[in-house]
């Protein structure tokens, strides 16, 4: 598995830690519920998903990604810094 | 029998090996199952289950028979194919599964009881009486497992792994993969050709025909010249691709050393014995060939029945032939090629079978048209065949049969990302689906593409499309070299009707009786079938049997052969030895080995070394005289208690955060507040997962205005600088920061003790001023011109302080603080005192933040900062995270003359049995505290904070101890902290 | 059909002729008491133990693809009961009680084999964590010895203890753990539930979860639809999607976890044997294949399939532990998927809609867990109260916090386990 980091250019996947889902952070006010979502349940579908991947062992940049859960085909990969992800942070 | 004059090989060198112990003579170059057939040896082996005699049946790596023992000792190498292992002098083979000898082998007794060891016969018997099971039939089975042995001693031999990487790799170096190298070499392409054999050729090798109207051998001599001369083109020999992974990335296996005497490839030597390559290719073009199919008919598993094609390769390539009185058994015209090759060498061909009644006639041989073998005779060798036709049934003498059932396409490598194939009628065969593998295009045999020709114009296209893709297209015509084109006919014929056992899966005695039981049963499914019976799951994973074996399923369940569907095809495509693939990582290789400043000077005096993840650190300085750790431990305990004591903790994260927003993300990630830090002052600071717990704890200092260096435990190094990462770049990209890890950038001293400002005045270049090193301060310091850090922070409860400098200076500056600390009546310390030292202190490490604490458990709810959003903040509040029945940190000691306490024990209210029910806690930690006279423990009890004064008991089962206990405040001395702040 | 001695012999010497099926492939009634979608380990031992503890036989088990094929056809294999937690603890070594019966009460030889499990530690960390472990699996009543490195040795003399880069301090051995062939669990339940009547039904993919007035009344099949008083969840990998189809968000996320095979060598190593430091656990089947596996490949899917960083992780492993199979060649290697909760152990629950039921959740563990999840879920579906032992799966502990099992203590939140 290769992973084109916007930076670094292809690199294999054991330069690259994972950690899931690319979810917006609640606000620290939001209910419970909210956060229990953010933290716990996920969509995990069979498909296109976002996630997010750390280039851990290469440039050391926050990448969100879009992949096909079924294939594996990476369909994008952005800089995480680039996104919304801490709208609610 | 070699023919005089015949094969490629003629008048290479003769090769001495031995065979269960015979010496024989080979030619350089030849597989060990060629050398063994031109000494007419021909029982090689023993099949899985029954144990019947087993002879070679291709002249491939999909070999399901002639798998041999190599060697002895710790590079004993068992399964090895006859058909690919190629002679070398002294080369040892020996045959496997048998006992005493392959030609009288006690265990073919199972043959006899084959009635009753059909098809799921374990999951219907061995259950009476219940106890037997596991006292004498597992038992008896397991002896039975197994075809060859490991040596059970740790392998010597060297392996290597690589990397690669390629515009274009070629997979497989018949016509096919030749042409489309040539096609892509020639434009320029950065191509990588894999061969699997010894020699460039494929099919080419094993057959006598022309190419552009010369003999095929000297055109491909001529286009391997050719690809040699291309700096762009690699080639390599005697390497298999293994499996296909995502992204263009490619295992491949390379086996460097097997065909050299065994000295060659060991540890040490100049070459490993294999080399597990990694390769990332832009395109694929697999010309992987096909491979022949057996016919499934009465007793078609005995030696000298082979498939027809390998019999072609072994007279062609080789010169030799497997019998004096050949048959041939076929449904398709490619099979005749063998009779027509045996007639021209001059053997003699005693029938050809073939079961199709439009079969070609021949000038040279007679054919019974739609005739069938039914059986055949001859125990350890085939001594004659039973044809069924027309005329009734006749037997006919012959010691060689050369089957052919028609050819399946090598397409495994394009089923590993879960693609399926598609069924072509008119080759009875499957054919890879289109695409099944992005960037690989099939081409060739593997694509159901026969012929010489078919195979030449399908690589070259494949590589002109290739090349486009690259950019490097316009391509002037590819000039195509004439050669056969004869049309592939066949009809169907899978299994022989009649009695009897008819063998599908040779090795694992899988026969058509029992895909047949299988069926009866209702396994009817494909995946069924196969697990039910084994069919396909022996050492060639189906290679050569998988296509009829569904055939048979297809007709016994009314189903067409699509409709009962394949099973999956998985990595690796040949068998991978597990020391290939991990190269590397035996003995001290498997994972990185982190070395402290003090490394040397601990090793000098003999300190005792512990892992800490990667790290090795000390874990105590023995002195002469001592007898057992404990006499260190304890010594080195009061030395600092008493007067100094230094100890490395460079191990410790260390992370410079620096920019105007750093006091912002600590606010975020520590549970308390550091934008109120002042500066040249350290802070205790907790952080938690965003799932609310306790995820690190550490100090972190203030150096400056936007200036500060977080310390985290040493497990938690990497973990926490990812986490740092996540928040300033995906969570807050707007803050204006930056993170470096600089653990490995200082060496860090404790100096903990009472002399150890004294000890620290004598060292640096300014003495300590007393009212501005209180504790927790930090500042700039310099020793003998260097500049370095110091912090006045405890982990002992001494008056302490840790002393950076940059890691280069760290041997010299631990020798220089060993010398004067031993001069104050101290000395060096290491993790077992440090342990005891804390424990003492109640400070607490990764053995009670084990991944389910709270900051509540901890007895650090107070740290929690009511005024701010911080990470876990929310989760943490979750009503079981903040429970008052939860587990929460006490300190426990011993009740009368107790002598042990013991981490990992758990806790009990000394009335209650012991049970799980009834369990009250545990414990993390525990140490002898000399300054105490006994032992001491940390651990999680129940509601433990409104529990200190209580008896509880401490049950180990694990180390037989059972202690009373009572709970106490988690500090056991100078709670106050009076002498740390002193 | 009973199978006994006799009925062996005399098949033997009649051809084999007479066996018959061992299940049926019925067409599917219009109604059921109870549906249970998916026909792996845990689907297949629900519908037994239903039928033959509750009596409630009006059950259809509805398959998408052939019966066993999911995750109790592609594991690793091992048994055990040497967890630590409340929750877990209890269930895992309710569920090895049924196995140790497993055989005599399904008639079905599972082959379960108690060779024994060896847990190795490297450390004194380890070692105060392997302890701990141990003494709350006697607590709880199971087997449980902790072991030296010279006893260790004893066992296992073919591991690494010459030159280890994290050498072995000792293990912690349970004997009544070890391996049972892993088709014939889900063969055995199948033909259980169909001798007492559940209906079998493959191919038959579940499009739809009809709700209504927020009750479950039947699902929509590849088959058509199929009324039912009770609907219950037992498609692990898919957990999601079929609670999707509920309009359901699970606590899970999937995963690929890969495990290997080699070709059959002579009996070399007779336990379990599993490696701290790298993740490794393995064991020798019965035919003399070496089964092993190690961590998920870490990235979500639903691919059955992995990629070569966790292989060859998964191979440096061995080596440094074993370095006497070196020369075993790897047959085979495959992926399952995981359903992977954020603290790593399972759900058995009812769903926030009535007549609906939930069994997912069950990380690298469910094989193990067959019989007693079956048990379980069966003792829920039937009576609408959690069966003790499976009492702490509860889908709310995420939300409340109550309760969870983070054995590994590596965190309760996703991809950390």
């Amino acid at each position: 598995m290769r992973i084109h980091c916007p930076l670094c250019g292809a690199r294999d996947r054991r330069e690259f830690s994972y950690k899931g889902a690319a979810l917006v952070r609640p606000l620290a006010a939001a209910e419970p519920e909210a956060w229990h979502a953010y933290v716990n349940l996920r969509e995990n579908p069979a498909g296109p998903l976002a996630e997010l991947w750390y280039h851990e062992m290469g440039c050391g940049s926050w990448l969100q990604v879009t992949r096909d859960t079924v294939n594996h085909s990476v369909l994008e990969v952005v800089l995480a810094r680039d996104t919304a992800l801490g709208a609610g942070a | 029998m070699r023919i005089a004059g015949k094969g490629q090989g003629a008048g290479a060198k003769p090769v001495n090996f031995t065979f269960n112990g015979r010496h024989l003579m080979g030619r350089a170059g030849e597989t060990l199952a060629a050398a063994l057939l031109a000494n007419d040896i021909h029982l090689v082996a023993r099949s899985f289950k029954y144990h019947r005699p087993r002879g070679i049946l291709t002249a491939g790596s999909e070999e399901p028979n002639a798998l041999v023992t190599l060697g002895a000792g710790p590079v004993q190498d068992p399964n090895q194919r006859a058909t690919t292992q190629e002679l070398y002098e002294g080369l040892e083979a020996r045959s496997q599964n048998c006992w005493p000898s392959v030609e009288h082998d006690v265990m073919a007794v199972n043959n006899l009881a084959a009635p009753f060891l059909g098809a799921g016969f374990y999951y219907k018997t061995f259950m009476w009486p219940a106890a037997f099971w596991e006292k004498l039939y597992e038992p008896m089975i397991r002896r039975a497992a197994g075809l060859g042995a490991l040596s059970g001693l740790a392998d010597t031999d060297r392996y290597e792994k690589a990397y690669g990487f390629c515009d274009l790799l070629v997979v497989g170096a018949g016509p096919a993969g030749v042409m489309a190298a040539l096609t892509a070499g020639r434009a320029g392409a950065d191509v990588l050709l894999l061969e699997e054999d010894i020699r460039l050729g494929g099919r080419l090798l094993a057959e006598e025909e022309e190419i552009d109207g010369k003999p095929a051998q000297i055109w491909l001599q001529e286009a391997e010249v050719e690809l040699q001369q291309l700096d762009n083109v690699r080639i390599m020999r005697r390497t298999a691709v293994t499996g296909v992974y995502d992204h263009g990335t490619y295992g491949a296996l390379e086996r460097v050393g097997h065909h050299l005497p065994r000295q060659h490839s060991l540890k040490g030597s100049q070459r490993p014995r294999e080399c597990f390559w990694r390769i990332v290719a832009k395109h694929c073009i697999l010309a992987a060939g096909a491979i022949e199919r057996p016919v499934a008919f009465r007793n078609n598993d005995r030696p000298g029945i082979m498939m027809a094609g390998a019999v072609r390769a072994y007279l062609n390539r080789w010169g030799v032939t497997p019998g004096e009185r050949v048959t041939l058994f076929a449904n398709n015209d490619d099979a005749h090629r063998t009779a027509r090759d045996l007639v021209a060498a001059g053997v003699h061909l005693a029938a050809v079978i073939d079961s199709r009644h439009d079969a070609p006639d021949s000038d040279l041989y007679p054919v019974m048209k739609g005739a069938q073998v039914c059986n055949t005779s001859g125990s350890k060798r085939l001594e004659s065949i039973t044809v069924r036709s027309v005329r009734g049934e006749e037997r006919i003498q012959s010691d060689c049969l050369a089957m052919s059932g028609g050819w399946n396409p090598s397409l495994h490598l394009t089923c590993h990302l879960n693609a399926r194939p598609s069924w072509r009628r008119e080759l009875l065969a499957f054919v890879p689906q289109t695409g099944a593998v992005p960037g690989m295009r099939a081409v060739g045999a593997c694509n159901g593409s026969f012929s010489t020709h078919a195979a030449l114009s399908e690589g070259a296209a494949a590589a002109v499309a290739v090349l486009a893709e690259l950019g490097l297209g316009a391509i002037a015509a590819v000039h195509l070299p004439e050669a056969e084109d004869q049309p592939y006919r066949i009809a169907p014929l899978w299994a022989v009707p009649g009695k009897g056992r008819a063998w599908l899966d040779f090795q694992n005695d899988v026969t058509v009786k029992d895909v047949t039981q299988a069926a009866d049963e209702n396994f009817r499914s494909v995946e069924h079938m196969k697990r039910y019976t084994t069919q396909g799951m022996a050492t060639d994973q189906g290679k050569n049997s998988n296509v009829a074996a569904l055939a048979v399923l297809a007709d016994v369940t009314g189903r067409s052969i699509p409709e009962t569907g394949t099973t999956t095809f998985r990595p690796p495509f040949v068998p991978v030895a597990i020391g290939a693939m991990g190269a590397g990582a035996a003995d001290q290789g498997f994972k990185p080995q982190r070395f402290v400043p003090s490394h040397v000077v601990a090793e000098e005096r003999g300190a005792s070394q512990v892992e800490v993840g990667l790290w090795y650190r000390a874990a105590y300085f023995p002195k002469p005289g001592e007898t057992n750790w404990r006499q260190a431990c304890d010594r080195e305990i009061m030395s600092v208690r008493q007067s100094v004591g230094v100890c490395d903790v460079s191990t410790l994260g260390k992370i410079d955060i620096q920019g105007p927003d750093a006091a912002k993300l600590l606010d975020f990630v520590y549970t308390n507040t550091f934008s109120t830090l002042r500066q040249g002052r350290v802070r205790y600071g907790l952080m938690l997962r965003e799932d609310g717990f306790v995820m690190d704890d550490g100090t972190c200092a203030r150096l400056g205005d936007t200036h500060y260096v977080m310390t985290t435990t040493t497990a938690a190094a990497g973990e926490v600088m990812a986490h740092l990462e996540f928040i300033t770049q995906v969570l807050h990209p707007e803050w204006d920061l930056r993170l470096t890890s600089v653990t490995e950038h200082w060496a860090q001293f404790a100096i903990a003790g009472p002399k150890s400002r004294a000890l620290l005045n004598d060292l640096l270049d300014q003495p300590l001023t007393p009212g501005d090193w209180p504790f927790m301060a930090c500042g700039a310091v310099t020793l003998g011109g260097i500049k370095g850090r110091l912090f006045r922070i405890s982990f002992s409860g001494e008056e302490a302080y840790e002393l950076a400098l940059p890691a280069c200076y760290g041997d010299s500056l631990f020798r220089t603080l060993l010398e004067r600390a031993e001069a104050l009546g101290g000395g060096a310390y290491g993790m077992e005192a440090l342990n005891v030292l804390r424990i003492e202190k109640g400070f607490v490490t990764h053995a009670e933040i084990n991944g389910t604490v709270t900051a509540q458990d901890l007895g650090m709810q107070g740290m929690m900062s009511q005024k701010k959003d911080f990470i876990g903040k929310a989760m943490a509040q979750r009503p079981g995270l903040m429970a008052p029945d939860r587990m929460q940190l006490v300190g426990l000691k011993p009740i009368g003359a107790v002598q042990e306490l013991s981490a990992g024990a758990h806790l009990f209210d000394p009335e209650a049995p012991v049970e799980r029910i009834q369990d009250q806690g545990y414990v993390t930690s525990v140490g002898f505290s000399p300054l105490l006279g006994h032992m001491i423990a940390l651990g999680f009890l129940k509601q433990g904070a409104a529990r200190i004064g209580d008896e509880i008991r401490l049950v180990d089962h694990m180390r037989g101890i059972d202690a009373l206990c009572q709970v106490v405040e988690p500090v056991f001395f100078d709670p106050e902290g009076e002498r740390m702040r002193g | 059909m009973r199978f006994s001695g006799w009925r062996v012999l005399k098949e033997g010497l009649t051809g084999n002729r007479g066996w018959g099926p061992q299940w049926r492939d019925p067409e599917p009634k219009r109604e059921y008491d109870v549906v249970i979608i998916g026909g792996g380990g845990h689907g297949l031992a629900t519908a037994y133990y239903l039928a033959a503890e509750h009596g409630i036989t009006n059950i259809a088990v509805l398959e998408k693809g052939y019966l066993g094929g999911g995750n109790v056809g592609r594991n690793t294999t091992i048994v055990r009961a040497n967890y630590y937690l409340p929750g877990n603890s209890e269930f895992y070594s309710h569920s090895l009680r049924l196995w140790e019966g497993l055989e005599q009460e399904l008639n079905y030889n599972a082959m379960m084999s108690q060779r024994g499990m060896i847990n190795l530690f490297h450390n004194d960390g380890q070692r105060d964590a392997i302890v701990r472990r141990g003494n709350a699996i006697i607590n709880q009543g199971d087997d449980a010895e902790l072991l030296d490195r010279d006893a260790v040795r004893r066992l296992v003399p073919y591991l690494n203890f010459d030159n280890n880069r994290f050498p072995i301090m000792g293990g912690l051995l349970q004997r009544r753990a070890g391996t049972a062939r892993h088709d014939a669990v889900a063969w055995g339940f199948a033909r259980g539930a169909d001798m007492r009547g559940v209906d079998l039904i493959q191919n038959c993919e579940v499009t739809g979860i009809d709700v209504e007035g927020g009750r479950v009344t039947g699902v929509q099949t590849a088959r058509g639809p199929i009324r039912a008083k009770k609907v219950a969840l037992a498609a692990a990998g898919r957990s999601s999607q079929v609670a999707a189809l509920a309009g359901l968000t699970l606590p899970i996320e999937s995963h690929v976890l890969q495990a290997f095979v080699t070709e059959g060598i002579k009996p070399l190593v007779d336990h379990v044997v599993t490696f701290a430091e790298g993740h490794l656990y393995i064991s020798q089947s019965d035919k003399g294949g070496l089964v092993f596996g190690s961590y998920l490949d870490f990235y979500s899917s639903y691919a059955a399939r992995g990629n070569l960083p966790m292989v060859e992780h998964t191979m440096e492993t061995c080596l440094a532990m074993v370095p006497a199979i070196s020369k075993a060649r790897l047959l085979r290697s495959w992926g399952g998927i995981m359903d992977m909760t954020p603290d790593g152990s399972p759900i058995i629950d009812h769903s926030p809609i009535a007549g609906l039921y939930l069994n997912c959740g069950w990380c690298y563990g469910g094989f193990k867990a067959t019989p007693g999840s079956g048990n379980a879920y069966a003792h829920l579906i039937a009576t609408d109260r959690p069966h003790g032992p499976a009492a702490k799966f509860r889908l709310d502990r995420f939300s409340t916090g109550h309760g969870l099992m983070d054995e590994e203590g590596t965190g309760a939140q996703h991809n950390l386990h």
